[in-house]
């Protein structure tokens, strides 16, 4: 079995395992960022460019470093590979450029978007973007799109990942949405106006790391993070009947498949839990599941722990500006607005 | 006279047909490959002969056939990269055009030589009259037993068939050449595998540039030694040249590897001088993907040696006073060329033609694009030429394939080697005539007569 | 009820004989081949029935034919003139005046870049390199290619087509003289 070291730390792998692999078997702290990879769908990975890595030794027999950064996704470990993830400032510096890229035609609404607060591309901006955008041109744009009655497709926000395109190919039985042109005006469509009628077509929702494939069912009804999410299960003849509701007050939002702590759908004994429409969009009572408890959600997103420290840091910023404010005048902030237990409760 | 390998008889009337190829000695090679030779020692001799890939790369062809995976009865596959489509080359039309025996002639050979039993060109969709000569040339062959079963009596059969493209630079990748002879989009594999372990519909494949398969013909002819011989150092044997823009004699040139810049550019027996008896400003020497370089660094190295017309001699001085062979695109410009404007056309070109595959390239090109349209157009800024550098810099060596640094390297090149060019744009913008005044106003080196 | 979009009977048999081509199972690999036909065949652009006969010509999914077809340039997903005047604009055509041509095109037959006119005889759009670089600038309409271009030939060009008359396609060499 080979051993390689990523960012000081050596863990021995199974042949054939890629970098970005054996880096989450190392945890969190090590794991570069993805975008497109999916593991639980053949050939993704290697167009986001944001999992690059620098390989600083070859291998144990090949000591030379690769002369490029590679996409840990699709690049194998050999015995004894040393590679450099969050140590390397040219990686630091490679992926900013990736989130750039990536937010570049992206526009940068995030407060009126639904994904926002389970968003992958904001964490990824929040952890290794810069603050402000250099790109001044006009951003592509399109028309929403329905794509049956449960799914809005709005392909402004799609950084073309292909995930919902391999999830068609490996878990629908007939795919017809697929990407269009090319370039920098290439675009998930189905062309013509087709709806993706499929009974494993919603799972596209949840593969899309971004805000471009919305459940219509759920779109604007709340704020994520204003929402419960609760694991429950049903005999389902379709799939394994294994989701995540999410509650606001009584009433049943919105149903996902469970999520891992990468932000993948979980696997059960081997096999992926995707789940059917049947349970994803029929099924909105208490009454329809079975509840197993609340959901253990490492909340990998702004409105994580991150976020509300920066928001302690503009209290203090914002009560020295008030201090500093002429005749005792008053800044007037919502009940609790700043406080930084409210929203994680 | 520099010795001539592919293009002898270019002028011979009636070459493109069977019949006077042969006259002229045409598929004798083939006799010899087939009736006197091994797989095994065509490949030495092709090892010997030191041929470097002419699409672009110059990877040792030899090399490459020697990663083809061998596995029991799994089919292998040959497929000629007929997609030329890099800015400022053509020479694989014309040999195509004028002499398409040799090419076939070669593919035979190579194709017995790797073992494999169908092979493909795959040739770019523009080129559909090419397409057809090619195929009435393959049509021809088949009749006289050169293609088909038990091919001049060896036993050897081989299948060839043109494989027709739609418009897509990208293409020219091997990957993605594959992807769309597969019938897909021209999407860039991502790689490792190799086309050597798992290329056309999984199975090992070759994939090589028309001027390299129709090097086989005379390397097997006469032997890899002898074409080791002709050329400098390791840039052996001779490279048909396209050269374009403004030179009194465009066309298609054969050189042998190692001739200087200077007696291509202005002997009367290659490009005849700079049109209209203007200077030379610039040259991008290789196809629009390879460093742009000012007159005098072209004719001349940095260490003030003359520079030669070899994978080496091109190279000189790295990137930042050297270029590249590349796939023998030789464009040159006069004293009044505008280089931010050439620039403008390529990066339009890559915009274009990038897959959207990945980020960088996907985003990157069309940023670059706009940004250089702004400066052209006196909207520009001392800032975007800065961040115009510092874009190319963040697609070069993060992108799936070579597109996104052949979408650089021009970019970095012309700010490296013109940036008081750009500044004068941004300083007066369109209204900017006279670009020659502002080559010399910044004290550069007089362009060379 | 009698189809639109179906080959003609020696169109199909090219296709069958292109479908040898590649090993069992593989004939998606004649798509882009069949699709340049297809254009041909059914007034010079790809409709969207147009992409599902080919689809089912081939045995495939609709949506493999659209991605396909909308990658490449040279398939047309919206109607086209009889010509299409596809003018090379990158480096070498334009340093040797392919915008002055592309103007001149223009002002003569009052249309723009990607425009049709009225008439429906001509198209014209601007493209990527088509390798004729030495013989700059230039421009290809249907399968030949015209070179050397000069304002005055581009002009007995415009009217030689004109009086041809006849669709370019790709697949068929239809020259006209234009010196």
């Amino acid at each position: 079995m080979p051993k390689v070291t990523i960012d000081g730390v050596t863990i021995e792998v199974p042949n054939g395992t890629t970098i970005l692999e054996a880096a989450r078997m190392i945890g969190p702290e090590v794991a570069p960022p993805t975008m497109c990879y999916y593991s639980k769908l053949e050939t993704s990975g290697g167009y986001c460019r944001t999992c690059l890595v620098k390989v600083s030794q070859g291998s144990e027999k090949d000591p030379r470093p690769m002369p490029k950064p590679v996409a840990s996704c699709r690049t194998q470990v050999m015995d004894g590979m040393v590679v450099e993830n969050n140590t390397s400032p040219e990686i630091h510096e490679a992926r900013a450029g990736v989130v750039e890229f990536l937010l570049a035609n992206h526009p940068l609404d995030c407060p009126v978007c639904d994904q926002a607060g389970e968003c992958h591309l904001q964490d990824l901006g929040y952890e290794h973007g810069k603050s402000e955008t250099r790109f001044e041109f006009p951003r592509r744009e399109f028309e929403r799109k329905d794509i049956g009655d449960k799914i809005q497709l709005h392909m402004n926000r799609c950084i073309l990942c292909y995930r919902c395109v391999k999830t068609a190919d490996q878990v629908t039985d007939c795919r017809v949405h697929g990407v269009m042109n090319r370039g920098e005006v290439a675009e998930i469509s189905t062309y013509i106006e087709k709806s993706i009628d499929n009974d494993f077509s919603g799972n596209v929702i949840d593969v899309c790391p971004v805000g471009a494939l919305t459940d219509k069912t759920f779109r604007f009804q709340s704020r994520v993070w204003f929402t419960k999410p609760v694991d429950a299960h049903r005999d389902c003849v379709k799939c394994c009947g294994k989701v995540r509701l999410w509650y606001k007050g009584n009433e049943v939002l919105r149903v996902t498949a469970r999520k891992d702590q990468w932000g993948e759908v979980e696997s059960y004994d081997g096999k992926t839990g995707w789940i059917c429409n049947t349970c994803r969009f029929d099924k909105k009572t208490t009454a329809d599941w079975t509840i197993d408890g609340p959901s253990k959600i490492s909340r990998h997103s702004v409105i994580s722990a991150n976020h509300y420290n920066s928001l302690k840091a503009l209290k203090a910023t914002i009560d020295r500006q008030k201090d500093a404010l002429p005749h005792g005048e008053k800044v007037t902030l919502g009940h609790g607005a700043l406080d930084p237990n409210n929203e994680s409760k | 006279m520099g010795k001539k390998l592919l293009l002898e008889h270019i002028d011979v009337p009636g070459i493109q047909s069977l019949n006077v190829y042969r006259q002229k000695g045409g598929y004798e090679t083939l006799k010899k490959a087939l009736t006197s030779m091994t797989p095994e020692q065509i490949l030495e001799e092709v090892k010997t002969s030191g041929l470097r890939g002419r699409g672009g790369a110059g990877f040792p062809t030899g090399l490459k056939w020697s990663f083809l995976a061998k596995p029991e009865g799994v089919a292998r596959y040959l497929v000629c990269n007929a997609d030329e489509s890099e800015p400022g080359t053509f020479k694989d039309r014309y040999l195509m055009e004028k002499i398409p025996h040799i090419l076939i002639e070669g593919m035979i050979v190579s194709s017995f030589a790797l073992g494999a039993n169908t092979s493909y060109i795959y040739i770019r969709g523009e080129y559909f009259y090419v397409a057809r000569i090619l195929e009435n040339a393959i049509a021809e062959a088949y009749e006289a037993g050169l293609l088909g079963k038990n091919i001049m009596g060896s036993g050897y059969d081989l299948d060839l068939y043109v494989q027709i493209g739609a418009g897509a630079y990208i293409c020219g990748e091997e990957t993605a050449l594959l992807e769309s002879l597969e019938g897909k989009r021209g999407n860039p594999r991502i790689k490792p595998p190799f086309p050597a372990i798992a290329g056309l519909y999984g199975c090992p494949t070759v994939v090589n540039n028309v001027e390299t398969i129709a090097a086989v013909v005379p390397i097997v002819k006469d032997g890899g030694a002898a074409y080791a011989q002709i050329g400098i150092g390791k840039s052996t044997g001779t490279k048909l040249i396209s050269a374009s823009g403004h030179l009194n004699k465009p066309g298609v040139y054969e050189i042998e590897l190692g001739l200087p810049v200077e007696e291509f550019i202005y002997s009367e027996e290659y490009c005849g001088g700079i049109k209209n008896g203007k200077q030379l400003k610039a040259v991008v020497a290789g196809g629009s993907s390879v460093p742009i370089l000012p007159a005098h660094l072209i004719l001349k190295t940095a260490a003030g040696e003359p520079r030669l017309m070899s994978y080496e001699g091109l190279a000189d001085g790295g990137f930042a006073t050297g270029t590249m062979l590349g796939s023998g695109g030789f464009i040159a410009m006069d004293e009044d060329s505008s280089i931010v404007k050439n620039l403008w056309t390529f990066s339009r070109f890559y915009h274009h033609e990038s897959c959207g595959q990945c980020s960088p390239c996907r985003e990157g090109t069309g940023w670059m694009e706009k940004i250089l349209h702004k400066i052209l157009h006196g909207h520009g800024t001392l800032a975007d030429v800065d961040l115009l550098w510092d874009i190319q810099s963040k697609i070069e060596g993060k992108t799936i394939c070579p597109l996104g640094d052949a979408a650089a390297w021009p970019v970095a090149s012309a700010i490296r080697h013109f940036r008081n060019e750009f500044e004068e744009y941004v300083k007066q913008g369109h209204s900017i005539k006279d670009v020659k005044h502002y080559y010399r106003l910044n004290h550069l080196p007089e362009p060379v007569n | 009820m009698e189809k639109k979009y179906q080959f003609s009977p020696e169109t199909m048999a090219v296709v069958q004989k292109m479908m040898g081509r590649y090993p069992e199972g593989k004939q998606k690999s004649a798509l882009l081949p069949v699709l340049h036909l297809a254009q041909a065949e059914f007034d010079g652009w790809l409709s969207a029935e147009a992409m599902d006969y080919v689809a089912e010509v081939l045995n495939i999914t609709p949506i493999e034919v659209y991605e396909v077809a909308s990658f490449y340039s040279m398939y047309n997903l919206k109607p086209v003139g009889k010509c299409l005047l596809e003018v090379c604009r990158t480096s070498s055509c334009w340093l040797m005046g392919s915008e002055d041509i592309v103007h001149h095109i223009e002002k003569k037959l009052g249309i723009k870049d990607g425009e049709t006119t009225a008439d429906g005889q001509f198209t014209l759009k601007t493209v990527e390199c088509l390798g004729s670089c030495g013989t700059a600038p230039m421009l290809q309409c249907g399968a030949d290619f015209y070179e050397n271009l000069s304002l005055e030939k581009v002009d007995t060009l415009l009217d030689n087509l004109r009086k041809d008359g006849e669709r370019r396609t790709y697949i068929k060499d239809q020259k006209v003289n234009m010196d």
